[in-house]
């Protein structure tokens, strides 16, 4: 019981990570119908912008936090504006390989620019932990449940009570309608991909320092990861990205905890094969059938 | 108030409005009747800025709109009902309300303007938080009608109100139509329903394969053989 408990733990706190990270994916696609896979590289940005702005002003958690938002989604909007927006009304194949292409061009340019070595993240959280009769909780895990949490909150509230957040909802369920009613669509959706990049950036200052160690290739996994996260949850659907993190976190932990963490990935796949085969829409997704 | 000028708008290779001229002064009802594909959602596209013309003009009270975003117009007061509602699903009825005056931020009036939606569509405040993609035809038909005066235009832009609904329901859309226009709103109506529609409407149009071929008075129009016999079943 106890290692079940722990492996929760364990489990949520890296969950919560995935889903950060998935919202983004699931907030774009829902909008643009693009499955942006640059989207990975910009959560390893918010952890290297996170590392600079840390160890060069020797700032705490919270400023760092915040820079690393800010600068990534204003990065999320520049690669929409670059690369996506003059393909809006190409097929989704060329967008899709454009994302790709974007993907290696950030990882590439991240090399270049700061090594290809593995950096230590600074520890801008306390260390300790709080143990509850042999379930160890550490502290760092327990703010990066806060500030997902937090975040998770925040964005719901953007988008279900804000003029803004009714616009992304608008555009992403009938964009010429939306357009009828004075919508500026390329704003609203260069403000998703502003909201999508500051939740990954989040995320890569807290795996940053999680993990305690940033490298320019370190997108790709949980990139990945989380889009699993968000085709499991409902690719679309912004409760199910945040399902899906979790879902996945704690799967990844439970199989690493009670089997061996070499088969992971691979419970991962197998679950994201099986969504597919039983329910494709994802499992808060309707199935969407035309009605004539 | 809405003059349109020689208009030409190409798809591709297809030339889908060939010079479409045509007219709507204040406080009118001007019908455009005509086929399917003949042109008709494509015109209103291109006066709502969806649609981007090849050719011509649209001047809308001096202002001349052809060039102009979907967003300028719309704040000029040109507002469309778009064919099939297009309400948006998943969003509450209230949510489709405030979409329509989206580009608004008088708060005052918009509420008033909501409560004056309820009074006319009683039946959409008893559904104010359901979602909105669970109305019946005829309601979100109301409701696309209802989110489009939200923006207060001058001018309602309608595109097949009667589309799919009951023949008792069509004659309560039309009802509501006329009253819409007698509180002062002048209205464009498109419509296959060739009796209705030329029944309310002061002007008329017919519109074929992308070019006006007849126009005059509504009951011209619902009068005249060529009419009657291509619209009106004989």
């Amino acid at each position: 019981m106890i290692q079940f408990m722990q492996q929760l733990i364990n489990g949520i706190s890296l969950g919560s990570i995935y889903a950060l990270i998935a919202l983004g994916y699931t907030m774009v696609y829902g909008i643009i119908k693009l499955i942006n896979f640059a989207h990975g590289d910009i959560y390893m940005l918010g952890a290297y912008i996170g590392f600079v702005f840390a160890t060069k002003t020797g700032m705490g958690f919270i400023p760092t936090l915040i820079v690393a938002m800010i600068t990534c989604s204003i990065i999320g909007v520049v690669i929409e504006m670059i690369a996506y927006k003059p393909l809006r009304n190409a097929t989704r194949i060329t967008a899709l390989i454009t994302a790709i292409g974007v993907s290696y061009f950030i990882e590439a340019s991240t090399q270049k620019v700061m090594g290809t070595n593995p950096r230590a993240f600074p520890n801008l959280l306390p260390k300790g932990n709080l143990n509850i009769s042999g379930v160890v909780i550490t502290y760092q895990q327990i703010f990066i449940l806060v500030v997902t949490v937090l975040l998770m909150i925040g964005l719901q509230f953007v988008v279900t009570k804000t003029k803004i957040g009714r616009a992304m909802r608008a555009v992403s369920v009938d964009t010429d309608a939306a357009r009828l009613m004075g919508v500026n669509v390329d704003q609203t959706i260069s403000f998703t991909f502003a909201l999508g990049s500051a939740l990954a950036g989040a995320a890569g200052v807290l795996v940053g320092i999680y993990y305690n160690s940033i490298n320019p290739l370190m997108g790709l996994v949980p990139g990945v990861k989380a889009f699993i996260a968000a085709v499991f949850g409902g690719i679309g659907i912004i409760p199910g990205a945040m399902l899906g993190g979790i879902l996945i976190g704690v799967t990844e932990a439970l199989v690493s905890g009670y089997g061996s963490s070499l088969y992971k990935d691979a419970v991962v796949y197998v679950i994201l094969i099986i969504i597919l085969v039983v329910k494709p829409a994802g499992l808060l997704g309707k199935n969407v059938r035309e009605k004539v | 108030m809405l003059k349109i000028e020689d208009l030409n708008v190409h798809y591709g290779v297809i030339h889908a409005l060939k010079g479409v001229s045509l007219e709507v002064k204040q406080g009118e009802i001007v019908s455009l009747i005509g086929a399917n594909g003949a042109g008709k959602t494509t015109l209103l596209h291109s006066i709502s800025g969806i649609i981007k013309s090849t050719s011509g003009s649209i001047i809308f009270e001096d202002n001349d709109i052809t060039k102009r975003s979907a967003k300028d117009i719309v704040s000029y007061g040109v507002t469309q009902v778009p064919e099939g509602r297009r309400i948006f699903k998943g969003m509450s009825v209230e949510e489709n309300l405030y979409m329509g005056a989206y580009l608004r931020s008088d708060k005052d009036g918009i509420h008033k303007d909501l409560e004056s939606v309820f009074e006319r569509f009683p039946r959409l405040k008893e559904r104010i938080k359901q979602n909105a993609e669970t109305l019946s035809g005829g309601e979100q038909q109301m409701l696309a009608m209802g989110r489009a005066l939200m923006a207060r235009p001058k001018i309602l832009l309608l595109d097949e109100p009667s589309m799919g609904l009951s023949p008792l329901l069509v004659k309560e859309i039309f009802k509501i139509i006329i009253d819409i226009n007698k509180q002062g709103t002048t209205i464009l109506l498109v419509e296959q329903n060739a009796k209705m529609a030329l029944g309310i409407a002061n002007h008329a149009y017919v519109l074929e394969n992308g070019k006006i071929v007849l126009s005059g008075l509504g009951h011209e129009l619902a009068n005249s053989p060529d009419v009657k016999k291509a619209y009106l079943g004989g």
